[in-house]
């Protein structure tokens, strides 16, 4: 196994993490800030992929398409908040898992009649399209890339939004103590539209972002959820900075399982038996680091402090 | 009042006691899948099943027809549940479709255990085309192993090697690999299985590149193989490393996936394009009245209804004939999409496969495309495993 390889699996890794980072960077403040179990995280990211694809096919543009996907999907977001949430704050989390997991039913079935079940198809420029030189030899494919460099940038403005601004401020005090905010006459209803806007935004984002590389369907949400579950209970629920740090474990220990794990156990034990065990183990490593942290810190490993 | 009443229904039941065949409706229960992502899938069965119905004039065998539409979910428990409520609520004489292996594992044995006849018109589970074969099963499509079969028939002609192969991680993955190597016996340098419903594949693309093979056989049926196919193009392998593959590129994906998936090789038993008379016309009338290319699931599920229509015809519309309509369905005695085709012992279709290429024609469309035949009556593997004597 060269280093070049494992340079561009590492790369791989990254990408990977960068996209669960900004899924879950909304869910992870929708559940730290207001206390909400959103299932239908999922069915944002598909909103705002079909978004994406359309704005793209109607502009002409596939950059224009996902620049008009964010606002659009941070609408739907405010929309789903005001129509469907609000009324489920006070409620205990499983008549929340109960009302997001219709929206993930009502979502899937709008698209499918909007747009057909059938996959639908997402362009990219030529540009992005193709691969460049990473070393000689390896060539990386430009859209990955990109990926990586939107998420960078999407990651630090976030930071500064939650560290440097007043909104940030809020946003922060609301995932220590919710009730102390209100108490301050900070409007707590407005706070929380934003923050779920804000949340759908980003999930629209990695939505519309992962079009051209993934298949955009009814249903393409619940596949990365799952994952994103997993990076905020292993980054500690409600903090940004645990998001980010799981989504980069998360992302790497997947991508380097999947591709070093069975050369690995083959050194160790026979070929044959690493054959079977190596994808099987592989799919199951990042489970296997969830159950790890959550036993050993059971607050994940950036809890958001003093949560009440 | 009363006796006239009672009169009339004497008369009408003596009427019917007279012409039964022109009262009775035959009953068909169609089992897909209609929600979710593969509902895709489905749509088309359904729709062809309508379109087989139409140009049949709406009665099969000269009998009324009603087809009762199920959706199994992909999941084998739903699958059973329905045939149970077709067989004992609608009292259905024949149950048809079922995509999935799995599914048609629970059904199939429910339907015919019944004295219910199975029209299978997609899953090839080697099961039932070896031991648990039966008298009152048949399937339009083929046997799962048969596909890729062929496409290791045509790699092992090209005198390929060091072939990298990729599959979900599931049985029906390893079952094609297993086909594949069946006919293909040079070397193949990995046998790499993904996890089933993966999204990503670059770290395992970029393991693909490290290892450089001659040639690259993958298994990734609806939205992984469109994933699959961006990536492979997005990584700049397209056009270095041919691609072959069988259930990954047809009719519903190649819109999602257009050019890349462009010089793409598949095997099949069938395709839009394949000259007869009875596929011209369900192709054209199917992209008249739906407004898109069918697929092989919808092909195989408009030949089901002709089947069937074939055996009712043969016996005159007595479908307590099951006899009758066993030894007219072994005939194949209608006009097949595939073209002719017959019946090995264990009622799967002895038939030809094709080598197909994805291509763009002149007016922008893609398309996939026969290059050559790779098998002529080709029978599947397990066969001689059928107890079934005929």
């Amino acid at each position: 196994m060269s280093w070049a390889l494992v340079l561009e699996q590492t790369l791989n890794g990254l990408q990977y993490g960068v996209m669960l980072f900004l899924m879950a960077a909304g869910l992870t403040l929708v559940f730290g800030i207001m206390n909400l179990v959103n299932l239908a995280h999922g069915s944002l990211y598909m909103v705002g992929a079909y978004l994406a694809a359309a704005f793209a096919e109607w502009s002409g543009s596939f950059v224009l398409g996902v620049a008009l996907a964010l606002p659009a999907t941070l609408l739907v977001g405010i929309a789903v908040e005001v129509i469907a949430l609000r009324t489920l704050y006070e409620r205990d989390h499983l008549d929340q898992v109960l009302a997001t997991f219709g929206l993930i039913l009502f979502f899937n079935e709008l698209i499918a009649i909007v747009w057909g079940r059938a996959a639908i198809y997402t362009s990219v420029p030529p540009i992005l399209g193709g691969h460049f030189r990473l070393l000689p030899g390896v060539p990386y494919p430009t859209y990955r890339a990109g990926i990586i460099l939107v998420g960078v940038a999407v990651s630090v403005l976030l930071w500064c939004l939650v560290t440097r601004t007043r909104l940030g401020m809020r946003i922060r005090a609301g995932a220590s103590n919710r009730t102390m905010v209100s108490a301050l006459g900070v409007n707590v209803r407005l706070l929380y539209t934003l923050v779920f806007g804000l949340g759908a935004a980003l999930a629209g984002l990695a939505g519309a972002m992962a079009g051209p590389i993934y298949a955009v369907q009814p249903g393409m949400g619940e596949a990365i959820l799952i994952q994103v579950f997993v990076v905020i209970v292993i980054g500690g629920i409600g903090s940004i900075r645990g998001a980010m740090v799981g989504a980069i474990v998360v992302g790497m220990a997947d991508t380097l399982g999947r591709a070093f794990l069975k050369p690995m156990l083959a050194t160790v034990i026979s070929p044959p038996a690493a054959d079977k065990a190596g994808p099987a183990l592989a799919s199951m490593l990042i489970y296997l680091l969830m159950a790890a942290v959550l036993f050993f810190r059971p607050e994940g490993l950036f809890p958001a402090r003093s949560r009440s | 009042m009363r006796t006239k009443t009672r009169a009339a229904l004497v008369g009408l039941l003596a009427a019917l006691v007279a012409f039964p065949a022109a009262a009775e409706t035959v009953k068909i229960g169609f089992i897909t899948t209609l929600s979710g992502p593969q509902g895709a899938i489905g749509e088309h069965m359904k729709n062809s099943v309508e379109l087989a119905l139409d140009h049949l004039g709406r009665k099969l065998g000269g009998l009324d027809v009603e087809v009762i539409y199920g959706d199994d979910q992909v999941k084998p428990d739903v699958g059973k549940q329905l045939a149970d409520e077709m067989l004992k609520k609608h009292k259905v004489h024949f149950v048809s479709g079922v995509i999935w292996s799995n599914v048609m594992l629970a059904v199939a044995p429910t339907v015919t255990g019944a004295g219910t006849f199975m029209i299978g018109t997609n899953a090839g589970p080697h099961e039932l085309a070896g031991k648990m074969c039966h008298e009152m099963f048949f399937t339009t499509s083929w046997q799962n192993d048969q596909t890729p079969e062929a496409m290791g028939k045509y790699m092992q002609d090209q005198n390929l090697t060091d072939v990298y192969a990729m599959a979900p991680n599931y049985a029906a993955g390893k079952d094609m690999i297993a086909g594949f190597k069946r006919y293909f016996k040079n070397k193949v340098v990995a046998e790499v299985y993904t996890q089933l419903g993966q999204q990503d594949y670059q770290a395992e693309i970029s393991q693909l590149r490290a290892a450089n093979p001659k040639a690259v056989f993958v298994f990734y049926p609806g939205g992984m193989g469109i994933q699959f196919l961006k990536q492979y193009a997005q990584a700049g392998l397209r056009g270095q490393i041919p691609l072959y593959s069988v259930y990954t590129v047809d009719e519903i994906s190649l819109p999602a996936v257009k050019e890349a998936a462009l010089g793409q090789f598949e095997t099949r038993y069938w395709s839009p394009d394949l000259k007869n008379d009875a596929n011209q016309k369900y192709v054209a009338d199917f992209r008249k009245k739906y407004g898109k290319m069918p697929v092989f699931y919808g092909a195989q599920s408009y030949d089901g209804i002709l089947l069937i229509d074939s055996a009712i015809r043969a016996v005159k519309g007595d479908l307590t004939n099951k006899k009758g309509m066993i030894a007219a369905m072994r005939r194949a005695d209608y006009k097949s999409t595939r073209g002719p085709y017959s019946y090995n012992t264990n009622h799967f279709p002895i038939e030809n496969f094709y080598l197909l290429k994805a291509v763009q024609s002149p007016d922008g469309d893609f398309a996939m495309q026969i290059q050559r035949t790779v098998f002529e009556s080709h029978k599947d593997a397990y066969a001689a495993e059928c107890p079934m004597k005929w």
